[in-house]
């Protein structure tokens, strides 16, 4: 490719991105959508701003191999072990039963049951990337149906490497020759050799990875360079990719299963934080590459098969994974919004259908459509999830067989909403003075947990007036706000403002920002998180530094009302301009509280040890001090 | 058999005071001497009550060693005073946990000798001034000690720290073998 062509893809690319990704999260449809629309609109069949499909392919595969490797880099032995039931069990039972149930529809529909199984086997994947970067964003990452959902694509990434052995066994076509080509140098061999070559190859690269990976590793750690570590870490990835797409494979699960070799070893911390930056690009150039990919002459030539084919892949795959999930006794609402969320094709899909035209396993005319489909399918993920999202908070905190919110009534003086590591200590000051308080907390597990302890916690979403009216809210002095997830404090805030006027509110902030928007929506007193901690340590590191224990308890507290006072100064500009002029103005403003800080502190602490004494310090000091003083703001 | 002493010593910046660090370098590591820095113990105020009676009845004589701020002490003396010296422990009914233990105020000021009296600058005696202390101590069935002066610390030459050093040293000795 010229250069001058790489330039103008990237333009198009980023242009791209910078306008739809924005966009598609503002009206809350999530940076996937966002990437895959605009993958669409400038792919071949829309706008053709990038030209070759080929390239995009070729772009996209790169940032398939990353992404793969990453993944792969994420499953440790200590969390396959936690999740093991979850992986085995729901993720072993959905590839199953899915890929048995697309087999028959396969034969069915008059396949030969070699090419239903690998069509079957293929479709039951998910799309790791897509649905991992949704959950996270839209916070349920963490929770129980979110664990669940990452196990199954877990079951599902690992069991491709049996499913890329086992496909040359199901060829039943002649290869054709550039297909041939197109593949490894073995190619030209039988099948089970090939699958055999794979497994051979794998084996490789973990003995590699046991004995020659570490001395390698700190052989180019030892240079101290930062760049060469990331390029070796590429390097690694780009090498090991090479060495399965000799022996057949694609390059995305060789990095995949690199990632995984990598996982172990010491280094993976580095790794990860040296690759990391790329990653989030490199994922959005893959989703808009998948968006680009969507063959939509294809869609408008056989609409109804496409659409049959997207509809029969969704539902089919939604209702194993619910039923599933229930077999595993995870609720109703999770379930739901586990089985909708995986209903997609995956991003493997792509690969193991490459895969399995090249070794003449499926003919084209039958991959063609499934790819448009799979493609469809991943584009409507956000969409269905957003779907399984609202079934399980409707599910879960409804009236249904599941669990009701479980709200003591009556009379309480504080509610504490959000009982995890920041709740429990206010509720155990307020108890301990005596004071009624109302805990409630949505995570069903950790109420469970702390219900264990003997602690009185309720069950249910605070953000519902009538959870909280139920608590009290209504005649209570004092809601404390402690939940984690800012959007959800913020929300809460707004609404008990409103509903209970007289009601006086105290907020968690998790940062300076969420600080702002609690101040905009009139909480009463709000403590940023991490704030009071890091003062704390500060303290702590001026004494371990020399200074007298009094003078550093001192050097905390101004420090705190410095910082406390420039907060209160700077939401007031916050709130007042745009945040180009906020930014200038915080940089002004900071600059003209350090220097007063610095002045204020080295008044009080020192500067050093040695220059403490005498005279002449003290007076300096003394001046200074005035000087601070007739300076100051207020 | 020697007495133990006990130095609540309090100097919210010590670091920067020559007078206090040549008086308490005569008694600090000294056998039956236990310098209890206040400001470095308790920076943020709260005092542990209960350590502090413990302390006092551990040992025999009671030294309150501090710069004479404001002709008192620096805040956290008070502080200390407020809640260390009980109600029904210090004084007051059944409290005679400090009876008989001696009591000495060893201070440093910023003004010369000759300022403290009716005609200086101060307009009163060292002796005046320190009256609360004395009543305090008096409440608390103490024994008032002659009181230990630095005058016009921050002027103090080497060799007018090194003679103060020298006589809190001997007044140690006094308190330890008495």
């Amino acid at each position: 490719m010229a250069e001058a062509n790489l330039l103008e893809s990237a333009f198009v690319y980023l242009t791209a991105t910078v306008v739809s990704v924005p966009i598609a999260k503002r009206i809350g449809l999530g940076s996937v959508l966002g990437y895959l629309i605009a993958g669409a609109i400038i792919g071949p069949y829309v706008l053709n701003l990038v030209g070759d499909p080929e390239n995009v392919m070729h772009t996209a595969e790169f940032g398939v191999v990353i992404m793969l490797f990453l993944i792969g880099l994420e499953l440790q032995p200590s969390l396959l072990w936690r999740l093991r039931t979850a992986i085995l069990g729901m993720g072993g039972l959905q590839v199953v039963v899915t890929g048995a149930i697309a087999t028959g529809l396969g034969t069915a529909l008059g396949l030969t049951w070699q090419v239903a199984l690998a069509v079957g086997l293929t479709l039951s994947l998910s799309s790791t990337a897509i649905v991992l970067q949704s959950l996270r964003e839209k916070g349920i990452a963490g929770t129980e149906a979110g664990r669940s959902t990452f196990a199954v694509l877990l079951f599902q990434d690992i069991a491709i490497i049996p499913m890329l052995a086992l496909f040359p066994f199901l060829a039943t076509l002649s290869v054709a020759g550039d297909g041939a080509a197109a593949k490894g140098a073995l190619a030209a061999y039988p099948g089970w050799a090939q699958g055999l070559a794979v497994v051979v190859a794998v084996g490789l690269i973990v003995l590699a990875g046991r004995v020659l990976l570490r001395p390698m590793f700190r052989w180019v750690a030892a240079s101290g360079l930062h760049e060469i570590l990331t390029a070796f870490a590429l390097l690694l990835v780009v090498g090991v990719a090479l060495l399965m797409q000799f022996v057949g494979i694609s390059p995305a699960l060789g990095a995949f299963v690199a990632g995984v070799v990598l996982a172990d070893s010491e280094f993976r911390h580095q790794i990860e934080s040296d690759i990391d930056p790329f990653r989030g690009l490199l994922l959005g150039l893959f989703f808009i590459s998948v968006g680009a990919g969507i063959n939509f002459a294809l869609l408008i030539a056989q609409p109804w098969l496409i659409l049959g084919l997207v509809l029969a892949l969704v539902l089919v795959k939604a209702s194993v994974m619910f039923i599933v999930a229930r077999a595993f006794g995870r609720k109703t609402g999770e379930a739901a919004l586990i089985g909708l969320g995986l209903a997609q094709g995956g991003e493997f899909a792509f690969v193991l259908f490459a895969f399995a035209k090249g070794a003449g396993v499926i003919p084209a005319e039958v991959t063609a459509p499934l790819i448009v489909a799979v493609a469809l399918s991943m584009a409507i993920t956000p969409l269905l999830l957003m779907a399984g999202d609202w079934a399980m908070r409707r599910l879960e905190s409804g009236s249904g067989e599941d669990r009701a919110p479980e709200v003591e009534e009556g009379h309480h003086d504080v509610i504490v909403a959000g009982y995890g590591r920041f709740g429990q200590i206010v509720g155990r000051m307020l108890s301990t003075y005596g004071y009624k308080i109302s805990v409630l907390d949505h995570d069903a597990d950790q109420v469970d947990v702390l219900r264990g302890f003997g602690r009185k916690v309720n069950f249910g979403d605070a953000t519902r007036i009538d959870l909280l009216r139920l608590a009290g809210a209504a005649e209570a002095k004092l809601l404390i706000v402690a939940i984690d997830n800012d959007e959800k404090a913020l929300e809460l805030v707004e609404t008990a403002r409103e509903a209970f006027p007289n009601l006086k509110i105290l907020a968690r902030a998790i940062d300076r920002r969420h600080a702002y928007q609690l101040m905009a929506a009139k909480v009463d007193g709000l403590e940023r998180e991490t704030f009071a901690a890091a003062v704390r340590l500060g303290v702590k590191s001026l004494q371990i530094m020399g200074k007298p224990a009094f003078a550093a308890e001192r050097a905390g507290m101004i420090f705190s009302r410095y910082d406390e006072r420039a907060l209160t100064a700077m939401f007031q500009d916050w709130q007042r301009v745009e945040f180009a002029d906020y930014q200038r103005i915080v940089r002004d403003r900071t600059a003209l509280e350090e220097e007063l800080l610095k002045r204020d502190m080295i008044a009080l602490v020192g500067k050093s040890d040695g220059d403490e004494w005498g005279e002449e310090t003290l007076e300096r000091e003394a001046f200074e001090r005035n000087l601070a003083r007739k300076a100051k703001p207020d | 058999m020697p007495k133990s002493v006990l130095i609540l010593f309090a100097h919210p910046s010590y670091a920067r005071s020559r007078a206090n660090r040549a008086l308490r370098a005569v008694a600090q590591d000294r056998d039956h001497v236990t310098v209890h820095d206040l400001y470095e113990t308790y920076p943020n105020f709260l005092i542990d009550v209960e350590a502090e009676q413990r302390s006092l009845l551990d040992h025999d004589h009671i030294v309150l060693m501090h710069p004479f701020f404001w002709y008192s002490a620096p805040s956290l003396v008070k502080e200390w005073l407020d809640v260390v010296l009980d109600y029904g422990w210090a004084y007051g009914e059944g409290g005679t946990a400090l009876a008989g233990k001696t009591w000495t105020q060893a201070i440093t000021t910023g003004g010369p000798a000759q300022s403290y009296c009716s005609d200086g600058l101060n307009r009163f005696s060292i002796e005046e001034l320190l009256r609360p202390f004395q009543a305090t101590a008096n409440l608390c069935q103490c024994i008032w000690q002659t009181p230990f002066i630095l005058h016009a610390s921050r002027q103090a030459t080497p060799e007018i720290l090194a003679e103060a050093a020298a006589k809190f040293s001997a007044m140690l000795e006094g308190l330890i073998d008495g």
